[in-house]
């Protein structure tokens, strides 16, 4: 992990990549799982699964709240975590790095403490077409509790969000812009250091979900001038069940607690109770330790390889996979200029559910539904698709594996 | 093509979900309800005319898998002119048999045609697909509402 890679990767660095991931190596009825389902969640590095291993073999032990050696360890790892993420996200503080379950949490965290006090009636919420569930459905959830309006900005047939409607949609009225950082069903990449900037100009805070980013783009919360940013660790080669929230300092410490509990708070009597400062306000309860140790150890994997060879590969295979899908007469769902490694696609008229399963008895992983984005699917008139989504540790072989599969579907389906 | 595959995908049930029977509405209906499978996105809406407990004519619309689809049709060429008790007594054995229930084996016959769907067996994520038309007959014939979801 000391190693550090090029701007490209060799076809060396690239194999010995693909050994740091011990799954790559299980099979799937007799045959070599080709794993492209790393939007839904990415695998686990080597050096992931041992922090896990070393954290519970050699000092598993509660936080905050012991004098012991154990605890003083665990607590300084945790800790060095929070650290680490917030260099990574370039913020300010460390104390603006608040542990979650993970990006569902982080937003309904914002809905819930942020959004709840402050709202009124006929105050907006802005979303766009593209969101996931996690960043609709606790917006839907604040405005029947204060009777808040949400309101929707459309996206174009390529799948990117229109940018004049954007703004069209943005007034006064607006409190909260919600923004998917890039879509999970379509790979699109917004542009959201414009969008925040709009939304600044008429008041809002932003809140972005940045589930998808992480893992392909290098973040600068501050350069981006985003309130609230939030990501998921397992979608980062870390563990799953632990994520983040960054806020910006001055509202984190407007904002009351989300829960209570232990670790949140300075002292409890049955009279007044007295909350903790930032970050521990929001971390009610024993936080996901082991979780947090291994998202530090995932993003310093990612430093490691650093994310212009990540972007350059898996570049090289969405243009590779696209053109196999263009060959093969797929239709892509989503074609924005800008997008990562994410291919929708429907295969002729044959549900995505079918596709899904032929794929698999092959040993393709690959996710089919509505990819939490219901609406989404509504607006292309698709009941659900076929997604494969790439990683670094991806090859070419493996998405010729997938599309050796699409005539067998095809066979089924004469 | 591989066994379990083909199994599934059989002929019988790639031919009810290209031409699928009793497609459509029913109208009017005595008794009617959506089904829903939130993982794929499957839709059923179900319309039944039943008369002193018999099933006189049943219908049925949707979007979904072959399986899902398949299975709807071939729920309505079974149900057809059948009493209550009898749809009943049909969809436990046809759930046992998907589930691999120790006591199904011997159900095959008692099945019919809803044998062909034997197949799903080996697709435990399949299943849903294949019972989502039956939950949406108990749904109709309990006459509830709300759509029902097979999560
Ligand atoms: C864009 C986007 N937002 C939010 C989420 C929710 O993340 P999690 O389930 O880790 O909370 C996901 C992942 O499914 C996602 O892709």
């Amino acid at each position: 992990m000391d190693k550090h890679f090029g701007k490209v990767f060799s076809p060396s660095d690239l194999r010995e990549i693909r050994n740091d991931f011990p799954i790559l190596k299980v099979k799937i009825k007799h045959r070599p799982l080709v794993y492209l389902d790393n939007a839904a969640t990415s695998q686990k590095p080597q050096c992931v699964i041992d922090a896990l291993d070393r954290y519970y073999s050699h000092y598993n032990s509660n936080v905050h709240r012991g004098l012991h050696e154990l605890s003083e360890l665990a607590t300084t790892a945790y800790e060095q975590s929070r650290q680490r993420v917030a260099h990574f996200l370039k913020a300010k503080e460390s104390c603006q790095i608040i542990f979650v379950k993970g990006t569902t949490e982080a937003i309904n965290l914002v809905a819930q403490s942020y959004g709840r006090p402050l709202l009124k009636k006929d105050d907006e919420i802005l979303i766009t077409a593209l969101e996931h569930h996690s960043n609709i459905v606790p917006w839907q959830v604040l405005c029947e509790q204060t009777g808040a309006k949400l309101r929707v900005a459309p996206i174009n047939l390529q799948g990117e969000v229109i940018q004049e409607e954007y703004e069209a949609c943005l007034s006064e009225k607006t409190k909260i812009v919600a923004l998917a950082h890039i879509s999970n069903a379509l790979g699109t990449i917004l542009p959201i250091k414009a969008m925040i900037a709009k939304a600044r100009a008429v008041g809002a805070i932003t809140l972005i979900d940045g589930a998808q980013a992480i893992p392909h783009l290098r973040v600068d919360v501050q350069d981006l001038d985003c309130d609230f940013y939030a990501f998921s660790a397992h979608k980062v080669y870390g563990p799953t069940g632990i994520g983040v929230l960054y806020g910006k300092k001055e509202l984190l410490e407007a904002m009351p607690p989300y829960q209570g509990g232990g670790e949140m708070i300075q002292s409890v009597s049955f009279e007044k109770t007295v909350y903790q400062n930032l970050p521990h306000k929001f971390e009610a309860g024993t936080p996901h330790i082991e979780g947090a140790i291994g998202l530090h150890v995932a993003l310093d994997y990612l430093h490691s390889l650093g994310y212009e060879g990540i972007a350059h590969q898996e570049h090289e295979l969405l243009l590779y996979a696209t053109e196999l899908a263009h060959k093969h007469h797929l239709r892509i769902i989503g074609e924005a200029k800008e997008k990562t490694s994410i291919l929708s696609f429907m295969v002729d008229n044959i549900h995505a559910h079918d596709v899904g399963t032929i794929l698999n008895h092959y040993g393709i992983a690959v996710r089919v539904g509505h990819h939490c984005a219901m609406p989404l699917m509504e607006f292309f008139k698709v009941p659900s698709t076929v997604r494969a989504s790439f990683a670094f540790y991806n090859t070419q072989d493996e998405i010729d594996a997938l599309f050796e599969v699409i005539p067998k579907v095809r066979e089924v389906f004469q | 093509m591989n066994d379990e595959l083909a199994e599934l995908y059989q002929e019988l049930i790639m031919e009810h979900n290209r031409h699928p029977r009793h497609y459509g509405v029913l109208a009017p209906c005595t008794h009617q309800a959506a089904g829903f499978n939130p993982l794929c996105g499957d839709q059923i809406k179900l319309r039944l005319q039943i008369e002193n407990d018999l099933i006189m004519a049943l219908m049925f619309e949707g979007k979904g898998c072959a399986i899902s689809i398949a299975s709807a049709s071939l729920l309505t060429e079974a149900l057809e002119g059948k009493s209550l008790a009898e749809a009943h007594e049909l969809f436990t054995l046809f759930h046992e048999t998907l589930t691999g229930q120790p006591e199904s084996s011997h159900h095959s016959a008692r099945l019919g045609k809803l044998a062909a769907l034997i197949g799903v067996q080996a697709f435990p994520s399949r299943v849903k697909c294949a019972t989502l038309a039956w939950h949406t007959l108990e749904a109709a014939l309990a006459n509830k509402d709300t759509p029902v979801s097979t999560e």
